[in-house]
């Protein structure tokens, strides 16, 4: 699983890019010039605070928002310029799960008929057979065949995100895009979920962009993670390297926030602390974007954005100090 | 306690290991019941909207059959039995022409409730359509329509109603054009603000990242959450038609002679009120009744479908 020059490139991200238009040429770059890889059968997590563009990035990919620009190769076609057609061959092979398991079902609709849908509009099976389908996916994701007429809000939060996960499984995806699954759930349920995704992965060989805040559960289920702040993508590699050396300040600072369940650690590990609020996404900073927080902040950082390089193998940074 | 104290030894061969069946497990006794039904559950514990329905479908069984029964013509003229007073043979009385009223209040409801009824099915389907368009599509379809919108909402209604029925002549037409040709935008507005609300959703997304078309995300996921706020506000606006052409009758700008309105009715039983007022409180007691009821089904309803009163 670490080699991997010799893995299949699934989805190519390119100088993607997505801006919101707010007012008359004021924009809010959630996306800005975004680059990466996602290789196939690998877990890539994206990880960064409120607001940075980790949800808008996944939808993007999904060409759920319309990209600004750049480009988003899905095993070789391009997402963003697909044909009504091809477009619908795109959806059954890339799908999403919610962060919110409440907003994501239509609550007019059976348990059934929410996971059915995929399989209705893609015409995959009929009667008999879809009702066969869907009692499966109830057992692949730990529900009952009882459930299936049955409506959302019989259920409860990790019960309706499970439904959700089935919904996105129907039609037997190779791509799914996991929206913070598990930051709307209690936490003990959120590692219920987390180990039904990764059993999902292993038995149907699936791809994940997962995007999440929790840094620990993001090191758990990922291979590769990426760091993003105010819609640049500042770190990417694997989880362990990302985690013994993160070598981007902001990373560093995320790490250190991460709590140890033992008191006498906790007091005494070292806190590197970001200080000041998240720059506006509408103006954000000319240079390196945290240079506003940044404490090793020097003249070229406010006047040049770092570039996004290979500094050791597989291991991306966007510093210049590094 | 001492009295129950048996001779039967608990020993461990008496006891059997049952187990649990996980398929049984989550099974529910009470079916599971759809969006509707239970809509319709919680609309049969309000009191007040089963006693709306019921007088509403007394008001109109009276006004399809009564005629039949009291066996009466409603053009029928007979200058020696005018403006008598309610008896056995007239149940509401005779008018200034010796048409037996009860007959006429008949006649003129059916007018009335049809008026009120194609109004709101006008309306409804402007008002729907336009209220979708302007939510889904956005930008300057959304601009467009909106500003359509706030123009009609901003005339004064009287005064295009009037025109119309003056240019237009006075019949059910006329007044059906003139009334819901003013009323869509408040439909419109409503729909749209739903729409733009239900759009945000994940479940829409949901249903476009499964490669849902357009059609079918309007029909399954849409439309079906809309049309609870949809049906109260068409239950709400029928009696509002109906005021309406009571009014415009009241004012001789409603159906011609000798057709009648509940409307034309009190209008012509006004101008006796001193003398005979039954004639003029038989139609008003009927516009009542049926606005009473309409509106007492509306809020029923709309507390019905409020999902946040469920118990």
């Amino acid at each position: 699983m670490q080699n991997s020059n010799n893995k299949e490139v699934l989805v190519e991200v390119r100088g993607l890019k997505k801006y919101f238009k707010v007012k008359r040429k004021k924009f809010v770059k959630a996306v800005d010039n975004v680059s990466f890889n996602i290789y196939k059968g690998e877990t890539l997590g994206i990880v960064g605070e409120s607001g940075c563009g980790k949800t808008t990035c996944g939808k993007t990919i999904l060409g759920l928002y319309k990209a600004t620009s750049g480009e988003v190769i899905f095993d070789g076609t391009n997402v963003h310029s697909l044909k009504p057609k091809d477009k619908i061959d795109f959806t059954k092979r890339a799908q999403i799960i919610f962060q919110d398991p409440y907003s994501s079902l239509n609550p007019r609709m059976t348990v059934g008929d929410i996971i059915g849908e995929g399989i209705d509009i893609h015409k995959l099976y009929k009667n008999k057979k879809r009702e066969e389908k869907i009692f499966e996916l109830l057992y692949t994701v730990g529900l009952n065949k009882e459930h299936i007429n049955r409506f959302p809000h019989e259920f409860s939060g990790g019960q309706r995100q499970r439904i959700g996960i089935a919904r996105a499984l129907a039609i037997e995806p190779d791509f799914i895009v996991c929206d913070e699954p598990i930051s709307a759930l209690d936490v003990s349920i959120q590692a219920q979920i987390v180990n039904l995704l990764m059993r999902l992965q292993r038995e149907k060989n699936l791809t994940y962009l997962f995007i999440a805040h929790d840094l620990s559960m993001v090191k758990y289920i990922s291979d590769r993670v990426g760091v993003m702040y105010l819609g640049n993508l500042v770190e990417l590699t694997t989880s362990e390297k990302l985690y013994d050396n993160p070598l981007h300040p902001y990373t560093q600072a995320l790490l250190s926030s991460i709590p140890i369940p033992d008191p006498e650690e906790e007091k005494n590990k070292e806190r590197i602390p970001i200080h000041g609020e998240i720059p506006s996404a509408i103006d954000p900073p000319l240079g390196c974007r945290f240079v506003t927080r940044c404490k090793f902040a020097k003249e070229v950082c406010k006047k040049d954005m770092p570039e996004f390089r290979e500094v050791d193998k597989e291991h991306f940074v966007a510093c210049h100090r590094v | 306690m001492d009295s129950v104290k048996s001779d039967i030894k608990l020993t461990d061969d008496i006891f059997e290991r049952v187990g649990i069946d996980e398929e049984y497990s989550e099974h529910l006794d009470k079916p599971s019941i759809t969006y509707w039904a239970d809509v319709w559950r919680r609309f049969k514990e309000n009191k007040l909207a089963i006693f709306g329905l019921v007088l509403l479908i007394v008001v109109i069984g009276t006004i399809f059959l009564g005629p039949t029964i009291a066996g009466k013509d409603y053009q029928y003229i007979d200058a020696s039995i005018k403006d008598q007073k309610p008896s056995a043979e007239h149940w509401f009385g005779t008018d200034d022409m010796g048409r037996d009223i009860f007959t006429r209040v008949c006649y003129g409801g059916r007018v009335s409730i049809l008026i009120g009824l194609l109004c709101t099915v006008v309306m409804f389907f402007i008002g729907s359509i336009l209220g979708a368009i302007a939510g889904l599509k956005g930008g300057w379809v959304d601009n467009l329509i909106m500003r359509i919108v706030e123009i009609i909402g901003n005339l004064p209604y009287l005064v295009i109603v009037i025109i119309l029925t003056i240019v237009m002549g006075r019949s059910i037409f006329s007044l059906v054009f003139a009334m819901s040709i003013t009323s869509w935008v408040g439909t419109t507005r409503m729909v749209r603000g739903q729409i733009l609300q239900l759009k945000e959703q994940d479940y829409i997304e949901a249903a476009t990242a499964l490669g849902a078309s357009t059609g079918r995300i309007i029909m399954r996921h849409l439309i079906p959450n809309t049309l609870g706020i949809i049906m109260v506000d068409i239950t709400m606006s029928i009696p509002g038609f109906i005021f309406g052409e009571a009014f415009l009758s009241y004012v001789g700008l409603g159906v011609r002679p000798p057709q009648t309105s509940w409307g034309a009715l009190a209008s012509a039983g006004q101008q006796k009120l001193m003398f005979y007022p039954h004639e003029l409180f038989f139609p008003c007691l009927m516009i009542v009744l049926t606005t009473l009821s309409f509106h007492l089904i509306g809020d029923g309803l709309s507390d019905a479908l409020d999902p946040k009163l469920r118990k």
